[in-house]
């Protein structure tokens, strides 16, 4: 601080102010004299040069827009296309009376008012020979009625344009997405040239993950003009290239299936192939319609969609973050095999509840009674609690995080589309972190049937599924198959894979015990193995909203709907040669068993009859 | 004890003159920027396709920082320079709050949405900034010492860089350039100023990495703007051929036919000025460069009458940055700088930058007619 101090030389400082005015003088006029030098030569050298240009500047040059890419399911079912929409144009300087036509257009048409306003201010501001849109969107009763009426309207007409359409509506909407008009943000951020004369851009799902892609090429015509602006003819053309049509994995009958299937819950159903990662249903209930977003959603629609309890913008396949449940024992059980924590065959005593060491607190398992004397195939088969307690315990939680990372929790899945939570695989790292606070005991313990802290997307648990499946080959899921555009075929994303060495013992085992749930008289979601001619390995799951307080009974009937547990079921099939895998989480479904198995039936039942029917096809 | 001002060289004192010194309003500035102004409707009028509307909202626009400009002019400057920290602070915080509600909201964001209105906190730290930087040299003994220029200049990154970010590349130029303007006249010593200069031409490979692919767009339509004939390029091409086109006399009021035509994008706003030269000429251009010439002397002479430190490096770094206001964009539309959004002062159309430098101007008029007589 010994500079505040300091005497300040107010004479010294004036002088070198002095000497700095006199220098800014100097610079500002140097740079000024650069400025003017460089007008000089624009206006008195190159006048001639440049006077030649504007007189030639007849040539305007305008963009042609690229048609965008269609995008198709795997069976080539168009999930978004483009369709003609009608508008009905007015030039004015070929209209005599712009007063009379307009109203005997309003007459015919019964054009409200606003619009009428609204075309009298906007035509008035454009050059006489542009034609200014009145209507859009014109129906098939309004085109009719103008055509009968066409030649009674000089100067009136009717113009095509491209606009997005999605075919399946609420289906596949969180998956493909929509387009919406270009905003002024978006705007900056855009190449200027390829995106000139464009209006729409991808604003979620693969319309926006492949933008690029979809959107073509654009071009460009040069247009004669003469010196008031009238077009008088095209000199050249570049033409725009239409964007790449994107094949997805999806299955868009599939995916009806499971959506029609989760109908009275909200929820999501995540099934993908097990051989390759392609998705193949990725369904979030309730969902909405994409295409009022195409030509501008109206304020009190979209608060209505946003505000909603159900929350129908809200992706739940790939955002929706559960507690996985006991879905996650068969990796649990896995883990205790890998790590030697356990042996299959070695019996464990089950009361109904655990209780740690020198504690009181008691942790419940589902059945009340308890299972009694338990190996790891009963356990995962009756979703035994005290067994996993137990084990989760002995694994400790680093263990078990460490394992569980390989497939693919707490980590986003790297699918190729924009949005994708990670999720939270709790560690004692993280806890400490974030919450200041020592991992306990007692966190392990719920952590083993997947409650606590654990948080999983339904992708990353249908992933996982497929993971297993797979025999501990792991691949990023993906949507596109293939773009295809005029000149080549290329792939949508490229799948990475790795494996886990995993003791193929071990894995037979624990998915014994998951066929076991299926097709055993006892296993919790029984009611789907019936009549079925190939094994299901799969597993119940029910996650818990809130906790029970201690000693309370739970009842179903009388608790808050909102408040009932989340029905969760994963699954793969056919279990010795597994072609696909499921998640289905039904939030408040209540049972795993009922609710959710159910739906993952249905799912792989038509997906199986279609590849056998393809299989023979073929044959 | 009161310490009214009352200028002693009333001479001659007509009746105007004596209201305008009243309302602490300089009489050659106020001349000088009211003649900007009124040059700035009549090329709006052309460009803006010879309509009123455009005229209207830029009279009320530019009344308002009239306005504005005068109520600043009352403030005493010791008012300025006790308050130059917590203003800047208080800039500095909006500029945060807009980064982050920009991250919330998922894209550039240069509003702060209060509802009532949106205020730019950009716009306020070209303010505050050289103040911040006049006030912390101020008191402390001149030319600056290492330990003070570090300071500075990490006062001077800290909105440079916030600003950059939103990404808002013409601002934050102007917000660093009013920051070093105050060091320029605190006294950084010739050999500092060149060697940063040499160190910054050295570092832009290093810029180049840092910036996005549109700011590198930019820079390549600038070298080489016949490449992208749709896009910038397009600009700078059309832009030359307005200016050139006007030859020496200009092709007269109204008479502009490449925006008119509406070859020549953005020409009410950072492109009005190719419009003027397309309409009045080399002899319009020298004498707008000369009315903008008279404005900054001005100024710079304020400066040097200033009576404290503080007041002279604030005026300096002010009149400053109004001519960096013109070089860059005056530069990019006769193409020897690349396109970054910054307006031409007090004539392009729109946008809060008006007021702002309007506000800087009433500071300078507040340094010179707030000045207690001395003995002489």
């Amino acid at each position: 601080m010994s500079d505040y101090y300091a005497v300040k030389d107010n004479g010294a400082e004036s002088r070198i102010f002095n000497e700095r005015l006199v220098a800014a003088f100097i610079i500002i006029g140097v740079l000024t004299s650069a400025l003017m030098a460089r007008l000089m030569y624009l206006q008195i050298v190159g006048h001639k040069h440049y006077a030649t240009m504007a007189k030639e500047n007849s040539v305007k040059i305008v963009p042609l827009v690229p048609t965008r890419g269609i995008i198709y399911d795997r069976n080539g079912k168009i999930l978004a296309d483009n369709t003609p929409s009608y508008s009905l144009d007015i030039t004015p300087e070929q209209v005599d009376d712009m007063a009379d036509t307009l109203g005997r257009l309003q007459k015919l048409l019964d054009i409200p008012q606003d619009k009428i306003d609204a075309f009298k201010k906007q035509y008035k501001r454009q050059k006489r020979f542009t034609s200014t849109p009145l209507l859009m969107n014109m129906g098939d009763l309004e085109l009719a009625k103008f055509a009968v009426s066409r030649p009674y309207f000089p100067g009136v007409d009717i113009n095509t344009h491209l606009v997005r359409y999605y075919p399946y509506g609420d289906l596949a909407a969180h998956v493909v997405g929509y387009v919406g008009r270009i905003n002024e943000d978006e705007q900056k951020q855009l190449p200027e040239s390829e995106y000139r004369g464009s209006t729409h851009i991808g604003k979620l799902g693969i319309e926006k993950s492949y933008e690029a892609e979809l959107h073509g090429k654009a071009g460009y015509a040069e247009i004669e003009t003469n010196v008031q602006a009238r077009m008088l003819g095209t000199l050249s053309e570049t033409n725009s290239e239409q964007g790449g049509s994107l094949y997805l994995t999806l299955d868009i009958d599939l995916q009806k299936t499971a959506y029609d299937a989760l109908a009275g819950y909200n929820g999501a159903v995540v099934a993908l192939e097990v051989k390759t990662g392609g998705v193949l249903v990725l369904a979030s209930r309730p969902g909405f319609d994409p295409n009022p977003f195409v030509v501008g959603i109206g304020n009190d629609a979209y608060r209505a969609l946003n505000e909603s309890q159900d929350q129908p913008l809200y992706n739940r396949a790939l955002r929706g973050l559960y507690p996985p449940g006991s879905t996650i024992k068969p990796f649990i059980a896995l883990a205790g095999l890998e790590y030697d924590a356990i042996n299959a065959t070695h019996k464990l005593y089950c009361p109904g509840y655990f209780q740690l060491p020198g504690s009181s607190h008691k942790y419940r398992d589902w059945r009340k009674g308890g299972h009694g004397s338990v190996d790891m195939s009963y356990a995962i088969t009756q979703s035994c609690d005290v067994y996993f307690y137990r084990l989760a315990l002995s694994l400790g939680i680093d263990h078990l995080q460490a394992f569980l990372k390989k497939f693919g929790f707490g980590d986003s899945t790297g699918i190729d589309l924009v949005g994708e939570k990670s999720g939270l695989l709790p560690s004692r790292e993280w806890k400490e972190a974030r919450k200041k606070k020592p991992w306990f005991p007692g966190e392990t313990v719920i952590t083993g049937i997947g409650q606590g802290y654990w948080q999983v997307t339904p992708l990353q648990l249908a992933r996982a599924t497929a993971i297993l499946a797979n025999k501990g080959e792991v691949f990023t899921p993906f949507l596109v198959d293939r773009i295809v555009n005029a000149h080549a075929t290329k792939p949508g994303s490229v799948a990475n894979k790795s494996s886990l060495s995993l003791d193929p013992k071990h894995l037979n085992t624990v998915i014994a015990a998951m066929v076991n749930v299926v097709h055993s008289p006892r296993g919790t979601a029984k009611s789907i193995g019936y009549g079925v001619n190939y094994h299901i390995a799969g597993k119940t799951g029910t996650a818990q909203v809130f906790n029970i307080k201690q000693n309370a009974k739970y009842d179903e009937k009388s608790i808050d709907f909102k408040l009932r547990d989340h029905a969760l079921f994963i699954a793969f099939a056919p279990a010795d040669d597994p072609k696909i895998a499921v998640a289905v989480i039904a939030e408040n479904g209540g049972h795993g068993g009922s609710v959710a198995a159910p739906i993952a039936s249905k799912v792989i039942r038509q997906y199986l009859t279609s590849v056998r029917t393809e299989a023979r096809h073929e044959d | 004890m009161k310490t009214e001002t009352r200028p002693e060289h009333f001479d001659p004192p007509s009746l105007i003159g004596a209201l305008l010194r009243k309302l602490h309003v300089d009489i050659p500035l106020f001349i000088g920027l009211s003649l900007t102004a009124l040059l700035s409707f009549v090329i709006l009028y052309s460009a803006g396709g010879q309509e009123m509307g455009i005229i209207y909202r830029q009279a009320i626009r530019i009344s308002l920082a009239f306005v504005m400009m005068i109520v600043l002019a009352h403030v005493n400057p010791h008012q300025f320079k006790r308050y130059s920290a917590i203003l800047f602070g208080l800039g500095v915080l909006l500029l945060l709050a807009v980064l982050v509600m920009g991250q919330i909201g998922k894209g550039a964001q240069r509003w702060l949405d209060l509802g009532f209105l949106r205020f730019q906190p950009s716009e306020m730290i070209k303010i505050t900034t050289p103040m911040m930087i006049a006030w912390f040299l101020a008191d402390r003994p001149l030319p600056p010492k290492t330990r003070q220029l570090a300071g500075a200049t990490l006062l001077i990154l800290i909105p440079t860089l916030l600003i950059a970010k939103q990404p808002d590349l013409g601002t934050s130029l102007l917000v660093a350039s009013s920051g070093a303007g105050v060091l320029f006249f605190a006294g950084l010593s010739w050999r500092l100023i060149l060697s940063i200069i040499a160190v910054l031409s050295a570092l832009t490979p290093v810029l180049w990495h840092f910036m996005r692919d549109y700011q590198r767009d930019r820079v390549l339509t600038f070298l080489n703007p016949e490449a992208d004939p749709l896009g910038r390029g397009y600009h700078i091409i059309q832009s030359k051929i307005a200016i050139g086109s006007g030859g020496i006399y200009g092709k007269g009021w109204l008479g502009s036919t490449q925006s008119e035509l509406e070859f020549l994008p953005e020409s009410s706003t950072d492109f009005i000025f190719a419009v003027f030269a397309e309409e009045f000429g080399l002899f319009g251009c020298v004498g707008l460069l000369v009315l903008y010439l008279l404005i900054i002397a001005r100024c710079l002479y304020i400066a040097g009458q200033a009576q404290d430190t503080y007041c002279r490096l604030l005026a300096g770094s002010l009149a400053f940055t109004f001519f960096v206001y013109v070089f860059v964009n005056i530069g990019m539309v006769i193409g020897v700088l690349p396109v970054v959004g910054v307006p031409l002062p007090l004539i392009s159309y729109g946008g809060t930058s008006i007021v702002t430098l309007l506000a800087g101007f009433g500071i300078i008029m507040s340094i010179h007619t707030h000045k207690k007589r001395l003995s002489r």
